[in-house]
């Protein structure tokens, strides 16, 4: 059986445990990998996932209506039962959205279609039932059909409205504003005219946010507690227990879709992570344009201009060393020279008026791209240097022999040969920028920072702002927010994504480097 | 075929190197003129006092056992010793008369010059096309017609323009080693050089390669000076017409082919083309 198996792997008999020892190694590798991945996805994608709603009567006649989450034995060599959490919401009703109960206490358990789970803009979910529907504080009559669609038509008009809101105060509100604040205006009929127009539009805002607040909902606890709730509070209205599967998956991809595109809310407790995911890749992105040429020259200089002697494999040895300080002291470096040295400097010559509110002497995205541009340049030096090492002499002598000055040769003949290599390093770069937390909270990450640093605004991209980052954002969500059992599924999805996104940002490079590798032939044989 | 004969007598104390049998080549005649050459990689003495005069548009041929200096004679003649620090170099070295370690000589024009082939062919990692190019971009620039005419003349004069010109735009590197080599001389050929430096061109190639490239050394010796390292005997009794034999970095025999493989004056000389020399 085994030596079948040896025969399919290609592992010859008679050599002993080397070769299975090493294979041995593969395998485990590869499946710490898959199992890294698979928890990743499976804590995190299950997250979004409509779970049933449980209608749960203790053995002393209370009821109460939650999400089960997870079973608890007793602590081990303790007498005691197995408990089982609930997610019960309702923070409003009962301040606790969490309850834990002895599992041999539910006298009963069932899954009524009726019971809704209302995703809120404050005191999170309410779990329970649709009692009724107020239009402008008097209940509307309507029958037990009528009153599921109604519900959603109204909501979808809510949600109509609320896009329409936001559209007038980003597209016209806030640059009249702005325009007006800044003084840009002709002469004063021109400036009263402005003026006249941002009245009008912060009436019609105000007209949009009136029609929002006509409906509310009337929503019922299990245990017959009502509460009124306005429907421009409410994001999503869910009846997991009458939905089928597909309306669950549906519920399940709009879900992962606002995770994916929406700003995060409630202090990052909920809502999407956006502004995280394009931090980090504009990040990575602004880090990649800034070390490789000055990683690229090094490495030329290093291994194409300057005399072999002992000088220069000391500064070899002092860059590959580089690599390896902690990425913390970079961090510190980047707070010391770039933020407070050349931000602080810069501050005071071009934005002096704003002082002493800083510009640039603050912790922002080009400082942060600095930083890492730093901590990795000492990758894509090495893997240059040895990409050019590579390269034989004799395409060198080559075009020497034809004419060519070592300037021409290195341009025309060794660069571009190295173009492989120099790809090879943005890659290791890539992939030791993204991950990187510890420096950016010195240099430029924010726990919030809803707008994007690119934007319709001159000069469209704002290196100067603060910017989210998936890495940071992992940490705020797992320990500084207060509720845990809430923010682990969101720290799970967020480690997977930023995963994810390292690994694009190495697919493009590695589609790039293909390409160019393509381009020249079979360059490295 | 030779046209000098008159060989220094080995006894005569008017040689420069009392123990070698030099032909002397008169200086009109002569493409380099190499005078008193010395050079060391570091401390290691590389090629000691040699002088000789190589004769323009005719193949001379280097020859010699293995670290005899004869690769590192063709490469001082355009100058690639230039890139290695360590070499120390003593003599001079003329080309059409002129210093070629004179302060006002480009080096990079002194290469275009003195054209040169390795052993391993070093096509770029570019189109057929692009390969011949290199060169002519390196200079003043020509419009387009006059280019592809240059390169077209060249990739002939290699005798490569058949096997390749129906795939110009393919790359180099998918060309067979043969046809490598030929493209690399059709490189050099397209920068009009007056000599061209052959290290041991054929001795990665299979026989039918190596013939055509023996064959294309003879067809440019009507235009061009060539002189070609070996290590294979039949191919510079083949080729050249004069052949010096090196040996330790000194010139032992420089004397035209026929005579030196037929008659050779010294024993040392003998004993290495009849193989008895180790």
């Amino acid at each position: 059986m085994i030596a079948r198996w040896g025969r399919r792997l290609r592992i010859p008999r008679g050599e002993g445990a080397g070769p299975w020892l090493a294979a041995g190694c593969v395998s485990l590798s590869l499946l710490m990998v898959v199992a890294l991945l698979v928890l990743l996805a499976g804590r995190g994608l299950v997250y979004f996932w409509p779970t049933e709603i449980e209608l749960v009567t203790l053995d002393d006649g209370q009821h109460f209506a939650g999400h089960a989450i997870r079973d608890e034995p007793p602590p081990r060599g303790q007498l005691g039962v197995s408990q089982r959490l609930y997610h019960t919401g309702n923070r409003d009703l009962h301040g606790e959205v969490w309850r834990w109960v002895d599992i041999e206490r539910i006298a009963s358990q069932a899954r009524p279609a009726d019971l809704v789970v209302v995703e809120r803009n404050r005191w999170g979910d309410f779990i329970g039932r649709v009692a009724g529907l107020q239009e402008q504080g008097r209940d509307l009559a309507l029958s037990e059909a009528e009153r599921w669609p109604t519900v959603r038509q109204r909501l979808e008009r809510v949600v109509r409205l609320r896009e329409e809101s936001d559209a007038l105060r980003e597209q016209v509100v806030e640059p009249l504003a702005k325009r007006l604040a800044e003084g840009r205006w002709r002469d004063s009929n021109d400036r009263e005219s402005l003026a006249a127009e941002l009245e009008a539009a912060n009436a019609r805002v105000l007209a949009v946010q009136d029609a929002m607040s006509r409906d509310a909902l009337v929503l019922e606890s299990v245990n017959g507690r009502r509460v009124v709730q306005p429907l421009q509070g409410v994001y999503r209205i869910l009846r997991p227990n009458a939905m089928s599967g597909f309306d669950k998956f549906m519920a399940w991809g709009r879900d992962v879709w606002r995770f994916l595109s929406e700003g995060p809310r409630a202090a990052n407790a909920a809502g999407g992570v956006w502004p995280a995911i394009f931090g980090t890749m504009l990040m990575v992105m602004l880090m990649s344009v800034a070390v490789t040429p000055f990683g690229v020259l090094a490495a030329v200089y290093l291994n194409e201009i300057a005399p072999q002697g002992r000088l220069t494999r000391l500064v070899r040895i002092g860059v590959r060393n580089l690599a390896g300080v902690p990425s913390i002291v970079y961090g510190v470096f980047g707070l010391g020279v770039f933020v407070y040295g050349i931000g602080g400097t810069l501050d005071e010559w071009f934005f002096h008026d704003r002082l002493p509110s800083p510009t640039f002497g603050t912790g922002g995205l080009l400082w942060a791209s600095l930083t890492l541009a730093l901590l990795t340049l000492p990758v894509v030096i090495v893997a240059t240097e040895e990409g050019l090492a590579r390269i034989p002499d004799a395409q060198r002598e080559g075009a020497l022999a034809l004419g060519a000055t070592r300037a021409e040769t290195l341009r025309r003949v060794v660069l571009p040969m190295a173009v492989p290599a120099m790809l090879t390093g943005v890659i290791l770069a890539i992939a030791r920028a993204a991950g990187e937390v510890a420096p950016l909270m010195l240099v430029g990450v924010a726990k919030l920072a809803p707008q994007v640093p690119v934007d319709g605004e001159f000069p469209f991209l704002h290196l100067e702002r603060k910017f989210m980052h998936l890495g940071y954002h992992i940490l705020d969500v797992g320990f500084y927010s207060g509720d845990i059992e809430a923010a682990m599924p969101l720290v799970y999805a967020t480690a997977l994504l930023l995963v994810l996104v390292i690994l694009v940002l190495n697919l493009t490079a590695i589609f790039l480097r293909h390409h160019v590798k393509a381009r020249h032939g079979a360059l490295q044989r | 075929m030779p046209v000098f004969d008159s060989v220094t007598d080995p006894a005569s104390p008017a040689s420069a190197v009392s123990t070698a049998a030099v032909i002397e080549i008169p200086a009109s005649a002569s493409c380099f003129e190499i005078e008193g050459l010395s050079l060391a990689y570091g401390d290691t003495p590389a090629l000691e006092n040699l002088t000789l005069r190589v004769p323009r548009q005719r193949v001379t041929a280097f020859i010699g056992p293995s670290g005899c200096g004869k690769t590192t004679l063709l490469r001082a003649l355009n100058r690639l010793h230039d890139l290695n620090d360590e070499v120390r170099r003593q003599g001079h070295i003329h080309l059409e008369g002129q210093e070629i370690h004179a302060p006002e000589v480009e080096v990079a024009e002194l290469r275009r010059r003195v054209g040169m082939v390795f052993q391993t062919p070093n096509p770029f990692p570019m189109s057929i096309y692009e390969n011949v190019a290199f060169g002519l971009r390196l200079q003043a620039p020509l419009k387009k017609r006059q280019r592809d005419e240059m390169i077209e003349w060249a990739l002939r004069s290699a005798a490569l323009w058949d096997e390749v010109k129906d795939r110009l735009h393919d790359s180099a590197w998918s060309l067979s080693g043969g046809q490598q080599q030929r493209l690399v001389i059709a490189r050099t050929l397209a920068v009009e050089p007056e000599v061209l430096l052959l290290d041991e061109p054929a001795s990665a190639l299979d026989p039918i390669s190596t013939l055509k490239i023996e064959e294309l050394i003879r067809s440019l010796k009507s235009r061009l000076t060539l002189i070609l390292v070996t290590h294979n005997m039949q191919q510079a009794a083949r080729v050249s017409d004069y052949t010096a034999f090196l040996h330790a970095g000194e010139l032992v025999e420089y004397a035209a082919t026929d005579a030196l493989f037929t008659n050779p004056r010294l024993a040392q000389t003998e004993n290495y083309i009849t193989g008895r020399m180790v």
